[in-house]
């Protein structure tokens, strides 16, 4: 068992909290950093894309995780973003200012959407948010002076100063330095007052008005930044898959999205990394189990549609905090190890709580 | 300013929702350093007075006065930072948040860094943080909440709760805390532990009070002056036993006696 014994405020605000974090994560670090060198090409990819799905996670949860605004359009700030990259890459501006691009304009996308926030609350702002991702992926198959429409648009490698970042190792570190750049971003909202307004706007609007929050402002502003996190994984998408189209922006792609964060765990940053390993694993393990099971259901198609249906019906019943809830359990056992006791985790109906039985 | 004037002033206050006047005509003013209460049976507008103060409404007529601002004209999220705070009659708490999250979001007033600072976490955002934190602790010394501090407000019985918000009230340092039925669902040791508080908050932090509340042995106890209601309308304003002796009042809550 660990106690931590606190003695200073600064205990309870850094990031790395005690020993244990710091040999975990130095551990993680340390396998993402060789990563590379012990697997495949193959496995570094999936490494990348992982990678890059987690970024659009943070963006996601930072909105629907975080502020409650739950978001059925995301996969528009992909486009955004991975359109804007892709053009501005062909035109030969310097990655760090097309990627600069691609940000803002992914956010100024995330203001748009974020007005009618304003106005219409819970599942009717999923509707608008819905309606945005359509509207988006119509501009992007019709504007095609610009996007090449169905054909589709072939990205150029990154190109900044003379170099050229084109195998897989090295557009696996860009990705991997700037997956962790954007976690602290949101780790560092999440622990000063704004990110803490996010959470107030999530619980109880009221509430948080009446402590001096500006609902419409913090709104507008969680969508800007969620949007522009997903428009930075636009961008680095874009360069990965080297191919766009609009069906990679789909109102699925919205849904996968979204799904991914709640299979993770909403609310929780653990919950991004833990949902965009699932979304990029999951389909590997169908494939390769395809062969064991009878082929009247192993070719079947919507296989994979199929087991993420059921897979995601198995959390909502048993586990709605998603990976990172059952993960706080097993952590608690195994912390607690002979002490641990069965109800820790029970829910309860507010009135059968009691100062006794804590 | 002038230190006699009165702190918040209402005057001829009205709402109507559709064709039920729920507040109608009232006015009242509280003093500094005051426990004002406003009593009433069930829908005779104390709550509604409430949220027309804290701007959730807006009012068919009349003014709200807070130290010179007119609060009708103050949008709902700048009432905090005039120095007024509430806690809700239904606890509206931030539920999956800990309790030292509840507290420190009670601080969002005093917010003085920016976006991008918070972004990258500065000194000076570490150095606020600190302060907020010794402000919410001070707060958790005088509430008892010490042992609560890292629950989950998902976690908490009801009487826990209900201080929690009380404290998330009393971290943004209000000059003005509106407290709605601070009493409802305790028991009764909760009620005593309630009074005792309401008291060290208006004399040792010296907030004034104005609450809502319906036990009439916590009324008598701790304010200074009562303001009953019925139907929208204030019946009378005094002490409390005044109000309690008045004949319109015991007419509210009891009916009239037959004529036989």
């Amino acid at each position: 068992m660990r106690f931590i014994f606190k003695t200073d405020y600064d205990q309870d605000i850094r990031l790395v909290q005690h020993g244990g974090h710091w040999f975990w994560y130095g551990a993680l670090l340390l396998f993402l950093l060789t990563a590379p060198w012990i697997f495949s090409n193959y496995l570094v990819d999936q490494l990348t894309l992982i990678g890059i799905y987690a970024i659009c996670g943070l963006g996601l949860m930072l909105l629907s995780g975080y502020t409650g605004l739950i978001s059925l359009g995301h996969a528009a700030f992909l486009g955004v973003g991975a359109y804007t990259e892709a053009v501005l890459a062909a035109k030969g501006w310097p990655f760090p200012l097309s990627m600069a691009m691609a940000v803002i304009l992914s956010a100024i996308t995330g203001i748009i959407v974020g007005l009618p926030a304003l106005r219409v609350k819970g599942i009717y702002l999923t509707i608008a948010t819905l309606a945005l991702g359509v509207i988006v992926e119509e501009i992007l198959t019709r504007w095609e002076s610009v996007t090449a429409g169905n054909s589709g648009l072939m990205v150029k490698p990154v190109q900044w100063l003379g170099f050229k970042i084109d195998t897989a190792s090295e557009f696996y570190y860009l990705t991997i330095a700037i997956m962790i750049a954007a976690t602290l971003v949101v780790l560092n909202l999440l622990r000063s007052p704004t990110g803490r307004a996010f959470v107030a706007i999530r619980d109880s609007e009221i509430s948080a008005q009446s402590m001096g929050i500006h609902l419409a402002k913090y709104k507008t502003m969680s969508f800007a930044l969620s949007a522009a996190l997903t428009g930075l994984a636009g961008g680095l998408y874009a360069h990965k898959i080297r191919f766009l189209s609009p069906e990679q922006f789909t109102v699925l792609q919205s849904i996968e999205l979204l799904m991914m964060i709640f299979i993770g765990g909403l609310g929780s940053i653990h919950g991004v990394f833990f949902g965009a390993t699932f979304l990029i694993v999951l389909p590997q393990m169908i494939s390769v189990g395809k062969d064991f099971l009878p082929a009247a259901i192993g070719g079947a198609a919507g296989l994979q549609a199929t087991v993420f249906g059921l897979i995601m019906i198995g959390f909502v019943l048993f586990e709605p905090l998603g990976i990172y809830g059952r993960w706080v359990k097993i952590r608690t056992y195994l912390q607690s190890f002979p002490f641990y006791r069965k109800g820790a985790f029970k829910r309860q109906k507010t009135f059968q709580k009691s100062e006794r039985n804590r | 300013m002038n230190a006699a004037a009165p702190m918040l002033n209402v005057e001829q206050l009205s709402v109507s929702f559709g064709g039920v006047k729920a507040v109608n005509d009232v006015s009242f003013a509280v003093n500094r350093g005051e426990i004002f209460t406003l009593i009433g049976p069930n829908g005779a507008g104390k709550t509604t007075v409430f949220n027309l103060i804290s701007r959730i409404y807006n009012a068919t007529h009349g003014h709200i006065v807070f130290e010179g601002a007119e609060l009708t004209q103050v949008p709902a999220h700048r009432i905090a930072a005039l120095g007024i705070a509430r806690t809700f009659q239904n606890i509206e708490l931030f539920e999956h948040a800990t309790v030292l999250q509840n507290l420190l979001i009670g601080r969002h007033v005093h917010r003085a860094t920016s976006l991008w600072e918070e972004i990258l976490f500065l000194p000076k955002v570490r150095r606020a943080e600190k302060d907020f934190r010794e402000h919410v602790e001070r707060v958790i010394d005088l509430l008892d909440l010490q042992h609560y501090r890292d629950t989950h407000v998902t976690g908490l019985p009801y009487g826990a709760r209900k201080v929690v918000e009380l404290g998330r009230a009393l971290a943004t340092q209000p000059k003005l805390l509106l407290m709605d039925e601070p009493s409802s669902g305790l028991n009764v040791e909760e009620t005593d532990d309630m009074a005792f508080w309401i008291q060290d908050i208006n004399q040792d932090l010296g907030v004034t009070i104005l609450m809502v509340e319906h036990d009439m042995s916590l009324v008598s106890r701790v304010s200074h002056r009562v303001l009953a209601m019925n139907q929208g309308e204030v019946l009378t304003v005094g002490t409390p036993s005044e109000v309690q002796a008045h004949p319109g009042v015991i007419e509210a809550y009891l009916g009239k006696t037959a004529d036989v």
